[in-house]
């Protein structure tokens, strides 16, 4: 296990590097002058100047970029434009809410996605079967954006049961945590229904049943235990795109995270804040596909370490 | 009818079967499949809207009319109006051609400079495969609509940008795919054949491997511009797409969210549309998969 884990961290170092590399670029493909952009508007040029070598923008790239990384594996991003913070305060003030969100949201979707999977499963072709399948679609084709928009105006406008933005108790929650969990919980659903149905066809199923077992036992202890296999690896990656779709979902509810911050700095040109952020995010993503390929080789024992 | 000629009626029916291709086969499936019907007769009807938008819309998309600002769906506006009194009706109309060109320019950009990089990679290995997988492994380290949104921060918002990102955005999972098909494809006697009797590289791919990996393509391309319809829609309600008063569905449910006590319907609407469209290319997308090949997933 050890050698595997090692094997795989060895993989994920180029990507990791890369991912610096392109989001450091990301500054330098900006049209115009970075040392402007950064400085502002009304900036003179004498404020320019002085931003772009204490920035180190007049030295050549190369220099720049592992001076960049340098800074950043002493935990540095450098300051934001727009707030004059440091970019790892502005982003450590958020994230927390960020991560709340996503879980709840992934707890939603893991309810909602495998109830509706063995539902369907154990009822194959049955009313239920087709229902949960077709909503399941419709989750997958749905724009977030608007089913936030939409439930904020059915439970927080019409019927005033949940606050309609911003962050406070667990009522702040519930309607964006649904609106990011629903496409993950249609996945969710699509992966448990595929997969409960190949393990209800095997030979060892049939031998429960044939011995007399209950249903509910064959399906709940013999054919779920193997079933979920799969299913717990979607719900790993489905958790890591939900870190990033709650961008969308903390623009629609006004949610102070780390999605909206990264919307607002776009907005802001604030470029030390959004390369903090794409970095945290591709990391943490890469991070959690790591954790994911462990897990599955953990869960299914015919995948040996060695083969990688 | 004489023993010769009931030979050659047997012999023109066997000719006759084989003669119906690939193409034909996947086609007489498709138009069995319901879903993937009702998905491309939605899709045909984007299209008809996209292109003779002009004729079908009743109002100018983009002409204000604050007299009847926020109406709600009536007789004379089939689905109301926004906030500048424009009617929803003819945006969505209008909103059609935007997603459409959308969705096709940013699937076939993607699909185009997928299949050239995923054939190269699977075609030659070595040092090429590893470089150009190992920069899709760091496009796929952003993820979800993180890779648009970081595209969109480097070259800017804008309706044209919003394709290069969408593209771009597309392009490892092209890669990926058409990679995989040719390792599998490449290893069959007719490419063996082809190099035998001396056809270069170039031509190879061109007239053997492409060919054969072109359903796959179809199918992907057809589930790709669902997506890219989807993230350009994202892109343009966070501001990062196209701007206003272009009619995009996207753009005119951003418009509507702040409007959203006084007059659902002008978030309501654009929304409904994306679902349609985004719905029509899947059920059709899924349909392609199973008539050109049904062990084929995706």
């Amino acid at each position: 296990m050890f050698t595997y884990l090692l094997r795989r961290l060895v993989i994920i170092i180029p990507t990791l590097i890369g991912v610096s590399i392109a989001v450091f670029l990301l500054l330098h493909m900006v049209p115009g002058d970075p040392a402007r952009l950064m400085a502002g508007l009304d900036a003179t040029q004498a404020d320019v100047e002085m931003l772009r070598e204490s920035l180190g923008l007049n030295r050549p790239l190369p220099e720049q970029y592992f001076m960049w990384l340098g800074n950043l594996l002493q935990g540095n991003m450098g300051r934001s434009t727009r707030t004059h913070n440091l970019v790892t305060y502005e982003i450590g003030l958020r994230l927390p809410a960020t991560a709340q969100l996503t879980l709840v949201s992934i707890v939603i979707a893991v309810i909602i996605g495998l109830s509706a999977g063995i539902i369907a499963a154990t009822r194959r072709n049955s009313a239920w079967d087709y229902t949960s399948m077709i909503v399941a679609l419709l989750g997958i084709c749905t724009p977030s954006f608007w089913l936030g928009l939409m439930l904020m105006w059915i439970f927080a406008v019409e019927l005033r049961w949940l606050p309609t933005s911003g962050r406070g108790d667990w009522r702040h929650l519930v309607l964006p945590g649904i609106t990011l969990g629903v496409g993950a919980a249609a996945i969710i659903a699509r992966v448990t229904r595929s997969s409960l149905l190949e393990v209800l066809n095997q030979d060892y199923i049939r031998t429960a049943k044939a011995k007399g077992l209950r249903e509910q036992v064959v399906i709940y202890r013999h054919a779920l235990k193997n079933a979920l296999i799969p299913v717990v690896t979607v719900i790993g990656l489905e958790f890591g795109f939900l870190l990033a779709g709650a961008v969308i979902t903390e623009t629609v509810f006004a949610y102070p995270g780390v999605g909206r911050l990264l919307v607002d700095s776009i907005a802001f040109r604030d470029y030390p804040m959004v390369q903090g952020i794409l970095l945290i995010l591709a990391a943490q993503f890469v991070l959690v596909n790591l954790l994911v390929d462990l897990l599955y080789a953990w869960l299914d024992p015919r995948i040996h370490y060695d083969n990688g | 009818m004489t023993t010769v000629d009931a030979t050659a009626a047997a012999a023109n029916l066997v000719l006759a079967q084989r003669s119906r291709s690939l193409w034909r086969d996947a086609w007489a499936r498709l138009i069995r499949n319901r879903a993937a019907v009702f998905g491309g007769v939605i899709v045909l009807l984007l299209i008809i809207a996209g292109l003779a938008a002009p004729l079908l819309a009743p109002y100018s998309p983009i002409k204000q009319d604050l007299r009847n600002s926020v109406k709600p769906p009536s007789m004379q506006h089939l689905l109301g109006t926004d906030v500048h009194g424009r009617d929803i009706f003819s945006r969505i109309i209008y909103g059609a051609s935007y997603s459409l060109r959308i969705g096709f320019l940013g699937a076939f950009l993607a699909g185009l400079i997928g299949s050239v990089l995923g054939l190269i990679s699977g075609f030659y290995g070595g040092l090429a495969d590893l470089l150009i997988m190992r920069f899709m492994d760091i496009l796929l380290a952003f993820p979800g609509l993180l890779l648009a949104i970081a595209i969109i921060a480097a070259i800017g918002p804008g309706l044209n940008n919003v394709i290069i990102a969408v593209a771009i955005f597309s392009v490892p999972t092209f890669t990926r795919v058409v990679r995989g098909s040719v390792l599998s494809v490449r290893q069959n006697e007719y490419i063996v054949a082809a190099r035998t009797v001396g056809a270069t590289d170039n031509r190879i791919m061109r007239l053997h491997l492409f060919p054969n990996i072109l359903a796959p393509l179809i199918v992907l391309v057809t589930m790709r511009i669902a997506t890219a319809i989807l993230t350009a829609a994202s892109l343009s309600f966070l501001g990062l797409g196209a701007q206003p008063p272009t009619p995009e569905w996207g753009a005119m449910l951003s418009d509507g969210r702040d409007y959203l006590v006084l007059a659902p319907h002008v978030a309501a609407f654009p929304g409904l549309a994306i679902l349609l469209a985004v719905l029509g290319f899947n059920l059709l997308g899924d349909g392609l998969r199973d008539a050109l090949d049904p062990r084929m997933r995706l």
